[in-house]
């Protein structure tokens, strides 16, 4: 009996250095120069804690190294995609992770029952409901970005009625279930409700609005897991999960915050309503376009230019040949930067990521911010394959869909280039004035192309 | 072990706070690689299935647990996996080497 509690003095000693290695790997995310320790922090925070639960007494090892090995085999495939795939890759994990936390929960139930406490069985609940809607959820999220499901939302009447009396349904048979703790066949109603919840909490949201989605999502997986530490009393993963869900309602909070919508808008479901279908007839005002000779010759005669990317840039997978245009461009003394909008792409940071892919230096990318005072003293902004986030409509009328929203000022550049496709409006369907400005000039194409053959004038030109 | 309801609720409520001072000083540059390293150690969950299997306190305990172990280890090894990769793509162009 002495060894048994002295092994469980000694797990709960390894659980408080994994904590504090936990806390010490987010501190140095930081910065980019000391990011990577903060990844071994967290690699040794993991073991630790692993080995230190193999410590418990009287374990059966077989079928957790089974499990153990089975997932190892899943991760790593799972880490090696592509940086374009880097949204739907994350909000595939947020499913895992989540569904991690609605099988343990239910194990737990089972096991325990009829023997919960009243507040053991709220905290249960929570961790059920919260892992059932974000496993879903997360699927949804993972299956739009990666358009096996499509990236339109999709809206019907009531909508907001029916998620509600759902998540109703949920919340009241919990409660039941609290007071009740016998009534067993309640528990499998609320974890059903609340994996048909996520599917409908997902069902209306489209691509422009994935970031806020992505974050809220992981702020949820994070509550889950707290709420998971609760049940099993164990303060690792309460402080874990609360890392994990202040991470991921920070992003939220930010994310939303960047396209001018409320927190509480967020949190309470309002997503996607922006779909404002403009589709106008009003196709018939002049625009100005050039060809990739044109654009060569004036971005050569630029001193300085900011490069605006957008979503359009990872779908054409464009961003190496920016990089190209980048090293041209700097060779003839061109000072070029990058203008990153919060949610421009489907994740929080995903144009970082896709640019420093394209080894281009972090120091270049700079912030919404920071660099809208500059623009004035723009020659030349290039847009690739951003469309809402410069649309000027937001900062100047009020009728606009997006008005308030905080763009990047490219209006205000000497000369505006467009890499678009065609004339067809951004995702959240509204047409952009910027098009029609007249220091504006639209460069039609596919952006990776469009970029290859600006940087081949650039470097054959001559 | 024997710890209380309410040291739990101190001990989140003082993660919480931590957690968003921590949180907000991250570079916006680094939120994509934040995202997958919170990810990867959300994954601990995996000690509560690790628990659970070892237990083996019902045959149904052990198939969700092993479900859930497999999961969360996906998670933990892919999660720290793609982050290191992102991270070493961020270069300087100042000369720091």
């Amino acid at each position: 009996m002495n060894e048994f509690a002295a092994s469980q003095h000694l797990i709960e000693f390894l659980y408080l250095i994994a904590s504090a290695l936990f806390i010490l790997s987010l501190k140095w995310m930081s910065s980019p120069s000391t990011a990577r320790h903060g990844i071994w922090a967290g690699e040794i925070g993991m073991v630790v804690a692993i080995a230190g639960t193999l410590l418990h007494h009287g374990m059966d090892y077989k079928w957790i190294a089974v499990g153990l090995v089975l997932g190892s085999g899943i991760g790593i495939p799972l880490g090696m995609v592509q940086m374009t795939a880097v949204p739907q890759r994350t909000a595939l994990s947020h499913a895992f992770g989540a569904l991690c936390v609605t099988l343990v929960g239910t194990a737990e139930f089972y096991l325990r029952t009829p023997n919960v406490p009243p507040f053991m069985m709220s905290v249960l609940s929570m961790e059920v409901i919260l892992g059932g809607l974000t496993f879903t959820g997360s699927l949804m999220a993972a299956g739009k970005l990666q358009e096996i499901l499509p990236q339109r939302p999709i809206t019907y009447k009531g909508q907001n009625l029916v998620n509600f009396l759902l998540f109703g349904v949920a919340v009241c048979s919990a409660v039941y279930l609290v007071l009740h703790p016998e009534a067993k066949v309640f528990f499998p109603v609320i974890v059903g409700v609340s994996l048909i919840f996520g599917i409908l909490l997902i069902i209306p949201i489209g691509g422009a609005d994935m970031p806020t989605v992505i974050s809220l999502l992981n702020g949820y997986a994070g509550l889950s897991a707290a709420a998971m530490g609760f049940v099993l009393q164990n303060k690792l993963l309460i402080i874990a999960g609360a890392l994990d869900g202040s991470s991921g309602l920070i992003l939220s909070v930010i994310m939303s915050k960047a396209m001018n919508r409320s927190f509480t808008n967020v949190l309470f479901g309002a997503f996607g309503q922006v779909q404002a279908a403009a589709a106008g007839g009003e196709e018939a005002r002049p625009v100005h376009s050039a060809t990739p000779e044109e654009a060569a010759a004036i971005l050569t005669a630029a001193n300085k230019v900011v490069i605006v990317p957008g979503y359009g840039m990872a779908v054409a997978q464009a961003q190496h040949k920016v990089r190209e245009l980048y090293d041209l461009l700097s060779k003839k003394g061109v000072d070029v930067r990058f203008a990153i909008h919060p949610v421009a792409g489907r994740m929080p940071g995903h144009m970082n990521v896709l640019l420093a892919e394209a080894d281009i230096p972090y120091d270049r990318l700079i912030e919404m911010d920071e660099i809208n005072g500059d623009f004035p003293q723009t020659d030349v902004a290039l847009v690739i394959g951003a469309n809402d986030v410069t649309n000027p409509a937001a900062r100047n009328d009020a009728s606009s869909p997006i008005y308030g929203m905080p763009i990047l000022d490219v209006d205000k550049a000497h000369t505006v280039m467009v890499i678009k496709r065609g004339m067809s409006p951004g995702f959240a369907g509204i047409d952009n004035p910027l098009y029609y400005l007249p220091n504006t000039l639209m460069l039609f194409g596919d952006a990776k192309q469009f970029v290859g053959a600006i940087a081949r004038e650039l470097t054959g030109g001559h | 072990m024997g710890s209380n309801l309410i040291d739990l609720l101190f001990i989140f409520m003082l993660a919480c706070f931590i957690g968003f001072e921590v949180i907000r000083h991250v570079s916006p540059l680094l939120h994509t690689p934040l995202m997958s390293l919170t990810n990867a150690l959300d994954a601990i969950a995996v000690v509560g299935a690790i628990v659970l299997v070892g237990e083996h306190k019902s045959k149904f305990a052990v198939v969700l647990g092993v479900i859930a172990i497999v999961a969360a280890t996906s998670n933990v090894v892919g999660g720290f996996f793609i982050t290191d990769r992102m991270l070493k793509m961020f270069k300087s162009s100042r000369p720091s080497k």
